[in-house]
């Protein structure tokens, strides 16, 4: 995947191909410009906090959270380590973005922690990167070296007496560990299990001392706000929805891939970009912040614009920017069984709710899909995920019910049409003509 | 202090404290499985959600930490249906087949489903299968199905016993409690698991499907297997013991028990109790009514003393026999003008017997020792003779307490040592008078009077400054040091030490009663337990003892009780060899089947009841010795009950021994130095420890209960030219054993551990005696 197209590119400027990573280039492009100023000027730390909190970084993990406030609740004066963390576990269905940070631009992402660890007065740093993208792993140690032999990390970065380590971990794949804090766990060489919160990470997070994770997204942003200003930043896109962001387009579009564009940009210009939906078919839903965010009919999303509140508004979360394409060929209910398939092998199985809740939801949609569904099943559904939701450890709960619960908010129909006449709305002909695959199965 | 209102009861509790720590003050009850209050909290279960004002979710009462003038409602809409909904969760692949369960009547799952489950189920899909573990012979894994992943068994391991044994692999619904790679649950603490299980997926092996649990009586009694005097509820039916658990008592056994308390009930019921008396006549065992088996003994009791004089009848009783049965031995044997009695079988010095000042103790209350800034414990397997003390000790070094051990093997104590010193049993003294020497010197001291030449270790100073710069400290004396040759030594130089850096002196006590017996009068007015058997005498009376496993030397033991005339052996067992050296076994209760006191080492006085009829014939030891007595003609021995007896020995109504005093007065230090020969380290091995406990089937095949081996670490192997896993043959005096070498780096140079008290090893003489090791 690259990035295919963009609209005032910030992160990704000049860093779309697989020629440009290299720390010559990224210094080319005005890398590593802030760090070297941050440091020369010892600017304080908190017009380095003051300056994301005026840009309207939202976390671009999923959550939203603004980056500045987070960092503010960082006890900058707690004697000894202090940690920086980034989120480099990008496991959730539908997300591609941050492996393509990382393998065109990972300067960004060190000089942006570099720059978090100087204003949160961390002096150590990992970035967890995800078990199955090995080669980005081994790409973003490249990048460290030549970061370390430059001395730009390391001991008294550039002679300031800052000095701040960082250190790639690789995970081996499982979902939960993009869960901060079963990420922590996991670097501490534990069980990828997340911990109940409170306390949270910044008073008690990586090996109890506190810790700021996050997202690759936004540590790469960090540098690029601080060179144009906060509140150019925040211009870019709309009030309180600051910059661009980089959307993950995947399922039934003409060019699938990575997009950065501004917040706010209207979705009809994302599938635009895109090329349209694929074969010029209908559009019938799209789920639009990876796969734990509720989907969105088609005809409702067409008039949506892509940043965090319009998408909460339209009742759904702009989540990690995955925007997964639906065309009138899906079948509602086959999508379901494979994203509560998904939640149920990845459930840590820590928390009664969650262990047992995933599996029942999958066990009921695959039974529907399967022509086995029962009258009562959409409300047994409905009552499952509202025994899940607001009760488990972390947010693994609420990301399984959410797709089940707006599934059969939008497609109660198509649902029911399954346990009915134990077989799909959608003609099996046209699901596989959508598929992609020349030959329809046998009946 | 915060102020907190629980369904409108109002509270203030300790800042800090959770919501489920303000619920138990005010005896609101909040349902939970994983939450346990020695446990750390773990918030999976989610049974335990409640509804607190302002927060927009049910919250985990064992989490959520109490802020002021909080509002929390544990039976509120909201906060009842989570708890419903969590509570189907727990029920959709949890069998539902409690009447085939062994947990069933006794399962919380079972409790709280009757209060939160639903009548019928709404999950029609196939259930969770989870596969059985094979995890060793005490806890059956059988029923994995069962298991609600409260993951108790998994911190109990991890914060308890000291060792994760048991884990949780895999995820979602997959997650199994397992052990790692197949491994066995070993620790000495595991059936403590058994208990916290909420369902029936963690059960007691030798328990299962023998009885219901409604079915069982619940009775109270004591522990008879260490000087800690563990609570034990033990459990019958039909006047069988069935099963033995832990009663909390915070003060002596918190929540716990080991396994040798918990599974040691076996040999209770087992086909080799002594059940009838028996008399040997003419080299045959002729069993006999209990009238003629006292005359035969009261006869020659009497035929002996009157002809050679009292000093040829001696007793011996095991430290583990009750506070009445030492009385009355005691007294029985002065009546017939001895004084050759004790009740020390383990221990080899008494020189320091003229010179107590008063009973030996621990020195401090047990719930005392997890205060302590620093402890020095000498001469101890602590793990294995003292579990629940080490368990203390354990939980102790998590928060501040600075725990040493100088000792005479490295095993790995599970506990996070300040320092440690591991040396030969003969260099125990030397290391103290170090220990003492850097203390003086930290604290500017003169040096004691007849310390000697020593130097000091690096390791010797860092204990040293530990006792010094705590405001409380212990030092305390474990078993080895009270059953080495220079017992007297060692308890003057730890006197001397404790003095220096202002310490309590301590010993932790080899027996249930190691101060009742104190306390009966049961120590020497003639030979002590060493010399009756080094100048034989002709009457030997053995109370609760077997000569091959449960002496110092019993080499020397059973050359003398081969020769004596008479030999009366009373216990509630009799092993092979008791029946080649005695002429009379009189049948006495084991502690489930007579009533009586035990001391235990902090000088609490528990006395309990008698829970079972005897088995057969056997009759309560009190007892015994008191029909004795009055065949004897031998005066004040018509006592009606045991409590009369206990009345005599501590007054009424005494709660707490009184004259506890661990030091010596009057004893010069003079240090004997040794010459450097191979010599034995004897440990006792935890199932192994008295006449119950060996025959305890279960528990017999663990790991602790494996063959003794001649332990030797490489420098010795190698300097007696041996290799680890051969054949060796151990000699000690005129008697050998043929054992297999094996490596072990924990045990100092120069040292052969073999283990004593079993009976591959009874033709060995003394615990810590000079040894020679030939290849086989």
């Amino acid at each position: 995947m690259a990035i295919l197209s963009s609209i005032n590119p910030v992160l990704m400027a000049g860093a779309t191909s697989d020629d440009g990573w290299q720390l010559k280039d990224y210094v080319a492009r005005g890398g590593y410009e802030m760090l070297r100023k941050i440091l020369s000027e010892k600017i304080p730390q908190e017009q380095v906090i003051g300056e994301m909190k005026t840009s309207v970084l939202r976390g671009r993990g999923g959550a939203g959270f603004p980056t500045g406030l987070k960092w503010s609740f960082m006890p900058r004066s707690f004697p000894g380590d202090k940690y920086v963390v980034c989120n480099t576990d990008e496991g959730e269905p539908g997300t591609f973005k941050d492996r393509d940070i990382l393998r065109y631009n990972p300067h960004s992402v060190i000089e942006g922690m570099a720059i978090a660890a100087y204003a949160m007065g961390a002096t150590r740093g990992y970035n967890y990167i995800h078990g199955e993208i090995f080669e980005i792993y081994e790409r973003f140690e490249a990048a460290l070296d030549e970061a370390r032999a430059a001395g730009l990390i390391g001991q008294n970065i550039q002679g300031s007496g800052f000095g701040f380590e960082l250190f790639a971990h690789h995970g081996y794949g499982a979902y939960i560990c993009g869960e901060e804090t079963s990420l922590l766990e996991s670097i501490e060489g534990k069980k990828g299990q997340p911990r109940f919160k409170p306390p949270f990470p910044a008073s008690f997070g990586l090996y109890g001392k506190p810790t700021t994770i996050n997202n690759t997204e936004t540590f790469a942003a960090v540098p690029f706000i601080l060179k144009m200003g906060g509140e150019s930043f925040l211009n870019l896109g709309k009030p309180n929805n600051g910059g661009t962001k980089l959307f993950s387009v995947s399922g039934h579009v003409n060019k699938p891939g990575n997009y950065e564009i501004p917040l706010g940009t209207p979705f009809s210009t994302l599938l635009e970009m895109c090329g349209g939906v694929r074969g010029g078919r209908k559009l019938k839903a799209v789920i639009p912040g990876g796969s734990s965010s509720p989907v969105v009919p088609g005809d409702v999303m067409m008039d949506v614009t892509m940043d965090y509140d319009s998408i909460s508004k339209a009742g759904s979360m702009l989540g990690s920017g995955a925007v997964i394409v639906m065309d009138e060929t899906t079948c509602m209910v086959k999508a379901l069984d494979r994203l509560s398939y998904f939640y149920y092998e990845e459930s840590c199985g820590q928390c009664t709710p969650c262990r047992e809740g995933t599996s029942w939801l999958y066990k009921i949609v695959h039974r529907i899909e399967n022509g086995q569904g029962r009258p009562d099943d959409l409300d047994l559904l409905s009552s499952v995920t509202n025994n899940i939701m607001g009760r488990t450890i972390c947010a693994l709960g609420d990301a399984a019910s959410m797709p089940v619960q707006s599934f059969i908010k939008h497609f109660r129909d198509e649902f029911a049409y399954h346990i009915e006449h134990k077989r799909c709305l959608v003609p099996r002909d046209v699901q596989w003509a959508g598929s992609g695959f020349h030959q329809p199965p046998a009946n | 202090m915060l102020e907190i209102e629980i369904d409108g009861k109002q509270a203030q509790v300790a800042d800090g404290s959770t919501v489920m720590d303000a619920a138990q003050q005010l005896g609101v009850y909040i349902p939970h499985f994983c939450y346990h209050k020695k446990l750390s909290i773990a918030a999976n279960c989610r049974m335990c959600l409640v509804q607190v004002e302002k927060a927009p979710k049910p919250l985990p009462a064992c989490a959520t930490p109490v802020t002021n003038c909080m509002k929390v409602f544990t039976h509120s809409e909201l906060a009842t249906k989570a708890q419903k909904g969590v509570m189907e969760f727990l029920l959709i692949n949890h069998p539902l087949d409690c009447p085939v369960c062994d947990q069933g009547g006794e399962c919380q799952l079972q409790d709280m489903a009757v209060g939160y489950g639903d009548i019928k189920s709404r999950y029609q899909e196939e259930k969770r299968v989870v596969f059985h573990k094979k995890v060793g012979p005490l806890i059956s894994m059988e029923e994995m199905s069962r298991c609600i992943h409260c993951t108790r068994c998994v911190r109990f391991g991890q914060e308890i016993a000291g060792v994760m044994e048991l884990g949780m692999s895999s995820r979602n619904m997959h997650s199994e409690i397992t052990t790692f790679l197949g491994r066995t649950v070993d620790s000495e603490l595991s059936g403590n698991m058994i208990d916290l299980c909420p369902v029936g997926a963690l059960t007691s092996k030798p328990f299962r499907y023998s009885a219901r649990s409604w079915e069982l009586q619940r009775r109270k009694t004591v522990s008879p297997h260490d000087s800690l005097g563990a609570n034990l509820v033990v459990q019958v039916k039909h006047d069988k013991v069935m099963r033995v658990l832990p009663f909390e008592n915070e003060a002596v056994n918190e929540c716990w028990i080991s396994d040798k308390e918990r599974f040691s009930y076996e040999a209770l019921n087992s086909e080799q109790r002594l059940t009838k008396p028996m008399v040997r006549q003419g080299g045959e065992w002729k069993v006999v009514p209990w009238n003629v088996a006292l005359d035969y003994v009261a006869h020659a009791l009497r035929d002996i003393t009157a002809t050679s004089g009292g000093d040829s009848l001696a007793a011996l009783a095991s430290p583990s026999s009750t506070v009445e049965e030492l009385y009355l031995i005691q007294r029985l044997v002065g009546a017939l003008g001895s004084g050759n009695i004790d009740f020390r079988p383990r221990h080899s010095d008494f020189s320091a017997d003229d010179y107590r000042a008063g009973i030996p103790w621990l020195g401090l209350p047990v719930a005392e020792l997890e205060n302590q800034d620093a402890v020095l414990v000498v001469g101890s397997f602590l793990r294995k003779d003292h579990p629940l003390l080490a368990q203390r000790l354990r939980q102790a070094a998590k928060k501040y307490t600075e725990v040493s051990l100088v000792s005479v093997t490295g095993d790995d104590q599970l506990i996070k040592l300040h320092s440690q010193i591991t040396v030969a049993p003969s260099a125990l003294v030397t290391v103290l008078a170090s220990i003492v020497k850097a203390a003086a010197q930290i604290n500017a001291v003169t040096l004691p009077i007849g310390l000697p030449e020593v130097d000091v270790s690096t390791e010797a100073v860092a204990i040293a400054k530990s006792l010094v710069s705590g405001e409380k400290a212990a030092v305390l004396l474990g078993n080895v040091a009270e059953q080495s040759e220079d017992a007297a030594q060692i308890r003057l130089l730890a006197q001397f030490l404790a003095q220096v850096v202002g310490a309590s002196l301590g010993v932790l006590g080899d027996g249930a009663n190691s101060i009742g017996g104190y306390l009966a009068g049961a120590t020497p007015k003639g030979a002590n337990a060493k010399q009756m058997f080094e100048q034989p005498r002709q009457a030997y009376l053995l109370m609760g003892l077997e000569a091959e496993s449960d002496l110092y030397d019993s080499q020397i033991a059973l050359s003398a009780l081969a020769e004596a005339k008479l030999v009366v052996h009373m216990g509630a067992f009799a092993s092979d060899t008791v029946m080649k050296y005695a002429d009379v076994l009189l049948p006495t209760s084991p502690y489930t089947e007579t009533s009586g006191t035990f001391v235990n080492i902090e000088g609490r006085i528990q006395s309990f009841s008698g829970l079972v009829k005897p088995l057969g014939e056997t009759r309560p030891g009190w007892k015994v010795l008191r029909v004795l007595a009055n065949i004897l003609n031998c005066t004040g021995f018509d006592y009606n009950s045991s409590e009369e007896v206990r009345d005599e020995v501590f007054g009424k109504d005494a709660l707490f021994a009184t004259g506890l005093n661990s030091t010596l007065q009057g004893l010069n230090l003079n240090v004997v130095p040794r010459t450097a020969t191979l010599q034995r380290i004897a440990d006792v091995p935890i199932y192994f420890t008295d006449a119950l406990v060996r025959r305890a089937t279960s528990l017999q095949s663990t790991h602790d209960a494996r063959q003794p081996t001649a332990r030797m670490n490489g420098l010795t192997l190698a300097s007696l030219e041996l290799l680890s896993g051969q054949m060796v043959k151990v000699k000690q005096g005129g008697g050998s054993a043929d054992l297999l070498a094996e490596l072990d780096d924990k045990v100092p140079s120069n040292c052969v551990l073999v283990s004593a008290a079993h009976w591959s090893t009874a033709q060995l003489g003394a615990m810590f005696g000079p040894i020679s090791v030939e290849r086989a």
